[in-house]
């Protein structure tokens, strides 16, 4: 009798928990993303101009408009181009970096911290500091290059250079935290794998390859994954950068959306950028839980 | 008993009591994307002075960054803490705010006030004989130039009136090895200037009216064509600062007051920005500065008294309370919109205070807009944002030679179907 008493306590309180702790956040869940999910999706049907209410349904006009525009393309286009950069220059030199300070060196920690640091900062700073280093008057780059005789560099300004500018930053503000997550994952591989395969007379390209590898595996596929979410969100290290200029050449899509949705008061068009948006992390997230996260 | 009762009852009071200083102080929250700190300082000096005449109201003024400001206002008008008195530029989007209902016609009190105003400056707020707001200062796009730097190249400003005489003082200017015009064409409006005179050159004064109206082609039409045509005349002479498709209007300002180029097209605010974003903060000095209107083209119908410039204003919002009437009928009053044009810091928008300004230059430019044919608000304002921005966008692109004239055309005829669609 008492312990039948004292299960439906223990049930009560489970329920308890249940009631006090679900409510709270399936609310928040719904109020901050469900509903302005739909709100936008509901939103990209309807040419807006963001006051009032819409009414003005134009169906998938919207959608069809976005597809057509060459520089909503070009912005799609510099996204898969920024995780390409990201995955295939920022990864590999933050692996390198882990590698190299992953040991307790000296200096390993300090050298941690110098290239954590960029990380740190607000993407919104990153920008302007380096709008100033890619400025072609007085920025160090372009000075540099004159002093060796050269013509002043307007990276910024000149449509084939800008985006390579952006690169830049982004991989020199990004690869520090991809350093981070190598280094956790690094320390926490057994040593004694390590000495095993030494005493196997495993060289040094054999041990990285069949143990460093396989063993940060969980940790790459995370580091990618925030790698590509990170860059298809891409947006307040450009604003301050190029503003998407020049010529539109650098946008992503979602300074696509700020610049020709928000700032030119067409919110139903901007809607349906944010709802293409949505669909290619959504879909790009499943699959890649689904596909190559599966047995994590 | 009694004692509950006595607390009850002094409970009420006590709570009517803060009700009612609550319910005395009348906030009215005005916000705008004003930077001159000269211009700031007189607005706070009529509010604190407001404040002191009226002790139960509470003038905030709140600020954003320009881009900003333009970019959070449809959220905030859509909030309920909404601003009471907003900036304006008049034009497409003070349009688009009053047909989704968020500001409300001027009260009694501040319409006291329109028929001081100078006529052309109101008719700018004039909504099919509505006001629901009212112009303070109006601006007035020109060339400013260098003075020395024009001794030095040998051009004399007095002789540029058409727009091959300006052709050939940038070819002469560029020859002495000065950058002959500054231009922040990274935040694309200010390239705009040259694109909107040009066409209202070659299609007249009303060239925007005209286009608006479907005439002679509209915004793909000849005029707009050729403007771009003379743009790109322009640019193929590189007049521009290097790396100028990057550089935001304030640095080209800055530029100009560093006297790293000789002229630049821009509005009169140009006197204020060319100091404050000079490396030593003080720019050229008045009398070192000169201006001359924008040229004009033989044969066209554009006269060199069709102005192009901007009406700015304050609007009232639909939930403010009467209190922002009354503070608008105070801030017009003419000694302090006489302060305004003696310290120069603007063209005060209510008539008779022009005689107050004592800045030569400005004075000037004061004088071209009394005897102005047109005054044509900004393109990218009077357009509204989706057009206007298109219309920014092409004209850097032409300047740049990214784009035909008559794709550009194109482009806006394009933004401006979509739009009236």
């Amino acid at each position: 009798m008492a312990s039948i008493v004292q299960g439906m306590r223990r049930d009560n309180g489970a329920l308890l928990t249940v009631l006090l702790f679900v409510p709270p956040a399936v609310l928040l869940f719904t109020i901050f993303v469900i509903l302005p999910l739909g709100q936008a999706a509901w939103f990209s049907l309807f040419k807006w101009n963001g006051l009032g209410w819409p009414h003005d349904f134009i169906g998938l006009q919207n959608y069809g408009r976005l597809l057509q525009s060459s520089n909503f393309r070009t912005a799609f286009c510099n996204n898969l181009l920024i995780i390409v950069f990201s995955i295939a220059i920022q990864l590999p030199l933050g692996l390198g970096m882990a590698l190299l300070l992953a040991r307790r060196a000296w200096g390993s920690v300090a050298f941690r911290l110098i290239f954590f640091l960029p990380y740190v900062l607000a993407d919104v700073a990153a920008g302007l500091i380096f709008r100033f280093i890619f400025d072609g008057n007085y920025g160090p780059i372009s000075s540099l290059i004159q002093a060796m005789g050269g013509q002043p560099l307007f990276m910024l300004a000149d449509p084939n250079l800008a985006f390579t500018a952006i690169i830049i930053v982004v991989v020199w503000k990004y690869f520090g935290f991809h350093m981070m997550l190598y280094i956790a994952g690094l320390q926490g591989i057994d040593r004694q794998l390590y000495e095993a395969a030494e005493i196997d007379g495993a060289n040094a390209r054999q041990r990285f390859v069949s143990i460093t590898l396989p063993q940060l595996a969980p940790m790459l596929k995370l580091s990618v994954f925030f790698s590509v979410i990170g860059a298809l969100q891409l947006f307040d290290m450009i604003i301050p950068l190029t503003g998407g200029g020049p010529f539109e050449k650098t946008n992503t899509m979602v300074t696509f959306m700020y610049s020709f949705g928000i700032t030119r008061m067409r919110v139903g068009y901007g809607s349906a950028v944010g709802v293409i948006l949505f669909l290619v992390c959504v879909i790009f997230a499943l699959f890649y839980q689904r596909i190559l996260m599966r047995d994590e | 008993m009694l004692k509950a009762m006595i607390g009850v009852v002094s409970l009420g009071v006590s709570l009517l009591a803060s009700t009612a200083i609550v319910q005395a102080k009348t906030v009215i929250t005005v916000l705008h994307e004003e930077t001159n700190p000269a211009t700031v300082g007189l607005w706070t000096h009529i509010a604190a002075n407001y404040e002191k005449a009226h002790p139960d109201v509470v003038v905030q003024f709140q600020y954003l960054e320009n881009e900003a400001y333009k970019a959070k206002l449809p959220t905030m008008l859509q909030s309920s803490d909404r601003p009471d008195i907003i900036w304006s530029w008049a034009g497409g989007v003070m349009h688009a705010q009053i047909d989704a209902g968020y500001l409300r016609p001027l009260g009694a009190a501040a319409l006291a006030v329109l028929p001081k105003m100078v006529p052309a400056d109101a008719a700018a707020y004039d909504v099919d004989g509505k006001y629901y707001g009212l112009p303070i200062l109006t601006d007035d796009v020109c060339f400013f130039y260098n003075k020395q730097l024009f001794a030095k190249a040998g051009v004399d400003a007095s002789q540029i009136k058409t727009w091959d005489d300006l052709l050939a003082a940038v070819k002469k200017i560029k020859a002495a090895g000065i950058t002959p015009i500054a231009v922040g064409a990274g935040e694309k409006w200010p390239m705009h200037f040259y694109w909107a005179y040009l066409a209202m050159r070659e299609g007249g004064g009303d060239i925007i009216a005209q286009a608006q109206a479907g005439k002679n082609g509209a915004f793909a039409g000849p005029a707009f064509v050729a403007a771009g045509e003379r743009l790109q005349e322009l640019a193929k002479l590189q007049p521009f600062q290097a790396g100028y498709v990057g550089t935001l209007a304030l640095q080209a300002d800055g530029m100009f007051g560093d006297g790293k180029a000789a002229m630049e097209l821009m509005g009169n605010w140009l006197l204020g920005t060319q100091a404050g974003n000079a490396a030593d903060g003080k720019g050229l000095a008045l009398s070192d500065i000169g201006v001359f209107g924008f040229p004009t083209i033989p044969n066209t119908p554009g006269r060199a008294s069709d102005e192009l410039g901007g009406v700015n204003g304050w609007l009232v919002t639909k939930s403010a309370p009467p209190a922002a009437d009354d503070f608008l009928a105070f801030f017009y009053q003419p000694k302090y919109q006489q302060e305004a044009a003696a310290s120069g810091i603007y063209i005060p928008a209510l008539a008779g205070t022009s005689s107050a300004i004592s800045n030569p230059l400005v004075q000037q430019i004061a004088g071209w807009l009394d005897k102005a044919s047109t005054l044509q608000i900004f393109f990218d304002q009077a357009l509204g944002p989706s057009v206007g921005r298109v219309v920014n966008d092409a004209s850097v692109a032409v300047a740049a030679g990214q784009m035909t004239p008559k794709a550009a055309a194109q482009s806006v005829q394009q933004a401006w179907d979509d739009e009236q669609q």
